[in-house]
């Protein structure tokens, strides 16, 4: 249910308000030390943002797609990894269970999902199965009302805080492609189920990504998602939604580096004046404000389609596709124009070029958005 | 006990203000408006207040155009139970706001008027003085902690040398100073309650209270830009020269 637009306007304040006030100022001790503050991280559970997606039936505040982009935006304006404290609840974690979850599995985890008591990770990737996802080796054998994992996962995120795993594997070895694949709800207690050591990452420092190994982890029936062989259809209307969230994280990154690129040339002076007055200056910041501004319009008009119920595989992909490389131009202008500044630490520029890097790689690279793209063009004429 | 607590829409303390060329104000044109800061601290008492069980009942009341309802929301979702809006599109001076108060008190019998100091557009700092005298009720101004037993409210303020406590009976008139609390981010799920808390929509006419300005405002200008500061090799030379140059130690 969409908000009235004064409610959602004060939403949005108290959401920017939070990350200026209370983010923003952490950002480098974050980095620095890997981790979030736990004070933080109760901040963020009392004001409810991790269950931005889930309906309210459930205890979440169910944001339509077009409001919660205009919260991933407010989240963009800071590092990235303090959005991923709930990034995967309000998104890859949960919208499995949300979209396609009995009610009786839904009202079991949702509530606990919503209030952050109880974090959730998407497990898709696998060492020999990343953007060919539908190779995944895991492998769920039926044993009774049963079904026994083994196999491993690879990046992902904030698997050192779950408490429930969406995992996809294979439930039928004789087919190897998608429709061999079936997702469990799986949680972090299970027997046999262990999480590696954080992974040591180029940048959004804070946000963890391990390794999920599962040795003859038992999952009953009840807790698989959809039918056998779903679980390919599952994780991949789960991305779709994932994507314009990403997106919208990657606009308001461009519209926070716009803002530091703009204070930093109105000061920084060379030649007697600022460098905000130099036109191969001026250049940039004019290219980085119009792409961000083309990346708002896909974002918003795509979120807009999904609330319409309407199909936007080729949309989000786009979207996602052209904001993620987007911010990465943006992010690597932002240095150009700190200069010296912009390689050293203390201004915060390079780590948030590091940062954006992500954005290309995970929840399908900038490759495997073009494939998509293509493949749903070239439909429309075949 | 019912707390009442008036709250104003002013410029964003975030926000340079400008001048207008005319020198007749400051331009509010597309200007973040946001609770006066003092105020929120008010708000963010009374919800401790009722939190502890010691207030029952929240009401909010500005007086400010009808976007001053944005700001009665924001306090509806920090915890307050209901708002008043005197609609007013001009500007309101100390004495009328103290006077349309003063009607809302007899209306609402508060056990408490917890106000802000000042707000920061005006800084006048004189409402809940006026109000006090116009109420004839006691006053503790710049409150820094607030504590209620019975009929009392014992109200440390913080002054020149240091903490002073006052005793007052209730009801009465609290201000609040910057150190009382630190106020409460509203959570995105109260942020959509408040929509279904009550407003009721009032004008400066239904209190009888005549608010023509009785004040003149000759003109507004910008302060004098600061200089560039001097650096200096020790800490006698900074003394040196607060002495011989500054003279002011
Ligand atoms: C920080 C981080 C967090 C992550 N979080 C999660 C998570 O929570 N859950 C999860 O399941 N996964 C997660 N991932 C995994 C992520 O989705 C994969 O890394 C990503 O899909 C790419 O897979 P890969 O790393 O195996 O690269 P590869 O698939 O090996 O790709 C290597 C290169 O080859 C290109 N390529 C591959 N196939 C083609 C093709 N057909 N045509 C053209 N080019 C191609 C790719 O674009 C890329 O440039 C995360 C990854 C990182 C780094």
């Amino acid at each position: 249910m969409a908000l009235d637009p004064e409610t959602r306007d004060q939403l949005i304040a108290a959401i920017r308000r939070f990350v200026a006030e209370r983010l923003r100022p952490l950002e480098a001790q974050v980095a620095e030390d890997d981790a979030v503050p736990e004070a933080i991280v109760a901040e963020m559970r009392d004001m409810g943002l991790f269950g931005l997606s889930i309906d309210p039936a459930y205890g979440g505040l169910g944001l339509s797609m077009e409001e919660e982009c205009l919260v991933a935006v407010e989240l963009g304006r800071t590092s990235p990894a303090f959005r991923s404290v709930f990034g995967t609840n309000v998104g890859i974690g949960s919208q499995g269970l949300a979209m396609f979850g009995t009610e009786e599995q839904k009202a079991r985890f949702l509530p606990r999902i919503a209030s952050g008591e109880l974090v959730t990770s998407f497990a898709l990737t696998e060492p020999e199965a990343g953007s060919d996802s539908a190779a995944v080796q895991t492998r769920a054998s039926r044993d009774g009302d049963a079904y026994v994992l083994n196999g491993s996962k690879r990046y992902i995120t904030n698997a050192d805080k779950a408490g429930l795993f969406t995992v996809m594997a294979r439930t039928d070895p004789a087919r190897p492609g998608a429709k061999g694949v079936s997702a469990f709800l799986v949680p972090s207690d299970s027997p046999g189920l262990s999480v590696g050591r954080p992974e040591q990452k180029m940048g959004q420092h804070g946000a963890h990504v391990c390794d999920v190994v599962f040795e003859d982890v038992r999952v009953p029936v009840e807790n698989r998602i959809g039918a056998e062989g779903e679980g390919f259809k599952v994780a991949m209307q789960v991305l779709d939604r994932g994507r314009l969230h990403i997106s919208a994280v990657c606009v308001g990154v461009a519209e926070r580096l716009i803002e530091d690129c703009c204070r930093y040339a109105l000061e920084r002076r060379q030649f007697g004046k600022p460098i905000a007055e130099f036109q191969l200056v001026q250049g940039m910041i004019a290219d980085s404000r119009t792409e961000t501004m083309a990346a708002r319009a896909m974002v918003m008009e795509t979120a807009r389609l999904r609330d319409a119920d309407a199909p936007t595989t080729l949309e989000a992909a786009a979207t996602k596709y052209f904001a993620s490389e987007m911010v990465g131009r943006v992010a690597d202008r932002a240095v150009q124009i700190f200069g010296g500044a912009g390689y050293i630490a203390d201004y915060g520029i390079e780590r948030l070029y590091r940062d954006v890097r992500l954005f290309r790689i995970y929840e399908g690279s900038s490759q495997i958005q073009q494939l998509i793209i293509a493949r749903e063009t070239l439909k429309d004429f075949a | 006990m019912k707390v009442l607590v008036p709250v104003k829409r002013v410029i964003d303390y975030n926000v340079k203000v400008r001048v207008k060329p005319d020198q007749s104000g400051v331009d509010l044109a597309n200007v973040k408006m946001s609770m006066n800061p003092f105020d929120e601290i008010a708000v963010e008492e009374a919800v401790r207040l009722k939190e502890k069980g010691a207030a029952e009942e929240i009401v909010v009341v500005s007086i400010g155009p009808s976007q001053a309802q944005e700001t009665i929301r924001t306090a509806l979702a920090m915890g307050a139970d209901r708002g008043i809006l005197i609609q007013s599109d001009v500007d309101v001076e100390p004495l009328a706001v103290a006077k349309l108060l003063k009607a809302v008190v007899g209306e609402e019998s508060p056990g408490m008027v917890l106000m802000g100091k000042q707000a920061i557009d005006g800084d006048n700092n004189a409402v809940g003085q006026m109000l006090a005298a116009l109420l004839d009720w006691p006053q503790a101004t710049f409150a820094s902690k607030v504590e209620l037993s019975g009929d009392k409210a014992s109200v440390t303020r913080e002054v020149d040398g240091g903490l002073q406590t006052l005793a007052v009976a209730l009801p009465a008139v609290v201000t609040t100073d910057l150190r009382l609390n630190e106020p409460r981010y509203a959570s995105l799920p109260n942020i959509m309650k408040a929509k279904k808390k009550p407003i009721d929509m009032k004008s400066t006419g239904d209190y009888g209270v005549d608010v023509a300005p009785r004040l003149k405002v000759l003109k507004v200008t910008e302060p004098a830009k600061r200089q560039a500061g001097v650096k200096v090799a020790d800490a006698a030379e900074l003394v040196s020269k607060l002495k011989n140059e500054a003279g002011v130690i």
